[in-house]
């Protein structure tokens, strides 16, 4: 059982490992076994593609939160460049879990932010898991104004089980800092870009998830509350948790069809994981797209359409 | 039946199903101070415990009743009620959960908008109820908002919205999640027309509904000893794998951290946000009216002194 990666992968992680053997072996002999490498491969990509094809919204779930999956900082340093990170809420701390600052997007300067998980131990602890404190969205809020200020784009990547759930998150007022988010990203006058890269958990999600486009990676999930949660509360068991997804309709396609989302953003084969380059190849090619979109509209149809695009999501009977 | 009750002769036992079942609906027990307490009497004091000055939950449409001067009342869009486009199942069927919620409260959804005035002052006034479903927010609480702070701005009177909610309503997804977007982005359009928009905040208000328009009001008002914050008090003893603090997330508890303007108890809520609203609308103050005090067969509440 190799644990980077997910149950329904292991038949790939078998074969990816005798692939790997065989290489150990052919850099050590004389043999050429090339041959049987590259049919291997062709199997092992035929296998992927298999799984890959009939997904559940519980085995997509996983993936979203896939230990070796890009995070922000990950697609930022593939992406971008000129990364100047900027810290701080000015008020009460800096918090690493919800990281941004100025970057070039192939030469248009911007303003980038998101949600940062971690990848060890210490840096998940430091990272709280991705889940931001008040002063993570207050900081965002900071950089979003300095953004408008100086006819900066703001892009922003959503990746977080969700906010911290925690005394001191409440003491400073956890709620007041999503809400006043929600307010301010619906009138700040520069275009916002969202992607949700991996888990989009709630109301920590949409902090930063106000936008004129909110965009979805092929294997990411959104939601109102996890399918563990959900089906604790729904179901009284956590068990239930594949039931809770599939009922939650959180993946990306699944959004899309429902108007939720605008865009799905294709992931390469066995997903963003598999081969970070080549996502960070896709994801940047859209970026560049639609902010060149969003950056010809007139300023105020960009904004009168951000709040249709809020209001008309909710269908009711009158 | 013990030896001792077989001695009592029968025309004097009482049975012990029989003595349980009083009447039901004349009496009410405190949870706060337990106190039996009058029906009648409680009704008269909005659910408040003339003992304890607990102020208990309270449906919806009886706040309103209590708020609102008796006349010029409409009640708006009462009859928006929710689509189940998810076609959501759990333990039971999301459309099975709305009709019995229905059947329960006898409201269409979680939230009430009437339009009225309150000491003369005219406004919109929502309320959430807690009974349906707890008060969590859907597409119809969103709408319902929405369209209230719409006719506001029509007719540029100011909107008041009492919330006891626990969240966002899972059996609507992220359509549910969006609310909380929707609903703060009408706010913004409030604040450009210089209209206010007063939160108040009842027991209790959680989740997406306090993550948005709830702490967004030009003023934000809780009731005493009310449950508000982000994350349930459970979730969070969970993540921090310790017990909570006596009063964390109470109403004190935010008033001390800068979250609320004030706590203002039931009896004087009318008075108070007639008058705050008469100053923000630059109007004359509104009448005095007699506040009805919880205390007034306790002349040692009335009277320190004494």
């Amino acid at each position: 059982m190799d644990i980077n990666f997910l149950d329904f992968e292991q038949p790939i992680a078998e074969l990816e490992a005798k692939i790997d053997e065989l290489r150990y072996v052919s850099d050590d002999n004389e043999i050429n076994i090339n041959d049987e490498i590259s049919r291997l491969q062709g199997k092992s990509e035929e296998l992927t593609a298999s799984i890959f094809a009939d997904l559940t919204a519980w085995q997509i779930s996983r993936l979203s939160r896939h230990p070796q999956r890009p995070y922000t900082l990950d697609y930022i340093q593939h992406i971008f460049t000129d990364f100047e990170e900027l810290h701080g809420d000015r008020h009460f701390a800096d918090d690493a879990a919800l990281v941004g600052g100025l970057a070039r997007l192939r030469g248009i300067p911007v303003m980038v932010m998101g949600h940062q998980k971690g990848r060890d131990t210490k840096e998940k602890i430091l990272r709280n898991f991705g889940m931001p404190r008040p002063e993570g969205y207050r900081k965002a809020l900071r950089l979003m104004h300095m953004a408008e200020n100086f006819n900066l784009p703001v892009l922003a990547f959503i990746d977080t089980p969700g906010a911290y759930p925690g005394v001191d998150a409440e003491e400073r007022g956890q709620s007041e800092a999503i809400a006043k988010n929600l307010f301010e990203m619906m009138k700040l006058k520069t275009p916002i870009l969202c992607t949700v890269i991996g888990e989009g958990g709630s109301g920590g999600a949409l902090a930063i998830g106000v936008g004129d486009q909110v965009n979805m990676l092929q294997y990411s999930t959104y939601s109102v509350i996890s399918p563990e949660g959900c089906a604790s509360i729904l179901w009284k068991s956590a068990d239930k948790a594949p039931e809770a997804a599939e009922a939650l309709n959180m993946t990306a396609p699944r959004l899309q069809e429902l108007g939720l989302i605008e865009e799905v953003i294709p992931e390469p084969l066995g997903g963003a994981h598999r081969n970070s380059e080549a996502m960070a190849q896709i994801l940047g090619d859209a970026l560049e797209k639609h902010l060149k979109s969003l950056q010809s509209t007139p300023l105020d149809t960009l904004l009168e359409k951000r709040y249709q695009r809020f209001m008309q999501l909710g269908q009711v009977n009158d | 039946m013990s030896w001792f009750e077989k001695l009592i002769p029968a025309r004097i036992r009482t049975d012990a199903k029989t003595r349980r079942s009083v009447p039901e609906g004349i009496w009410s027990k405190c949870p706060m101070c337990q106190a039996v307490l009058y029906r009648a009497e409680l009704e008269r004091t909005q659910n408040v415990c003339p003992k304890c000055n607990h102020h208990m939950r309270i449906s919806g449409r009886q706040r309103l009743e209590h708020f609102l001067d008796a006349d010029k009342r409409e009640e708006l869009n009462a009859n928006l009620t929710a689509v189940d486009k998810l076609k959501f199942k759990d333990s039971k069927r999301y459309k099975e959960r709305l009709s019995i919620a229905q059947k329960n409260t006898g409201e269409k959804d979680a939230l009430i908008t009437i339009q009225g005035e309150v000491l003369g002052v005219p406004l919109i006034a929502a309320a959430f109820e807690f009974g349906y479903m707890g008060g969590s927010m859907g597409a119809v609480v969103g709408e319902k908002f929405v369209r209230a702070a719409n006719i506001a701005m029509q007719h540029k009177i100011p909107l008041v919205c009492f919330s006891a909610s626990g969240g966002a309503r899972m059996q609507e997804s992220l359509f549910s999640l969006m609310q909380m977007a929707k609903t703060s982005a009408v706010l913004t359009k409030m604040q450009e027309q210089k209209l206010p928009f007063i939160s108040v905040l009842t027991d209790p208000t959680m989740g997406g509904v306090s993550a948005s328009f709830a702490m967004l009001g030009d003023i934000n008002i809780a009731e005493p000893n009310a449950l508000i914050g982000f994350a349930g008090p459970r979730v969070i003893e969970q993540t921090v794998r310790e017990t909570l603090p006596e009063g964390f997330q109470r109403s004190e508890f935010l008033l001390s951290h800068g979250a609320v303007d004030q706590i203002i108890s039931r009896q004087e809520m009318r008075q108070k946000i007639a008058g705050l609203l008469a100053m923000m609308m630059g109007c004359e103050a509104p009448p005095q009216e007699e506040i009805l005090q919880p205390h007034k067969n306790d002349p040692d509440a009335e009277n320190p002194e004494h």
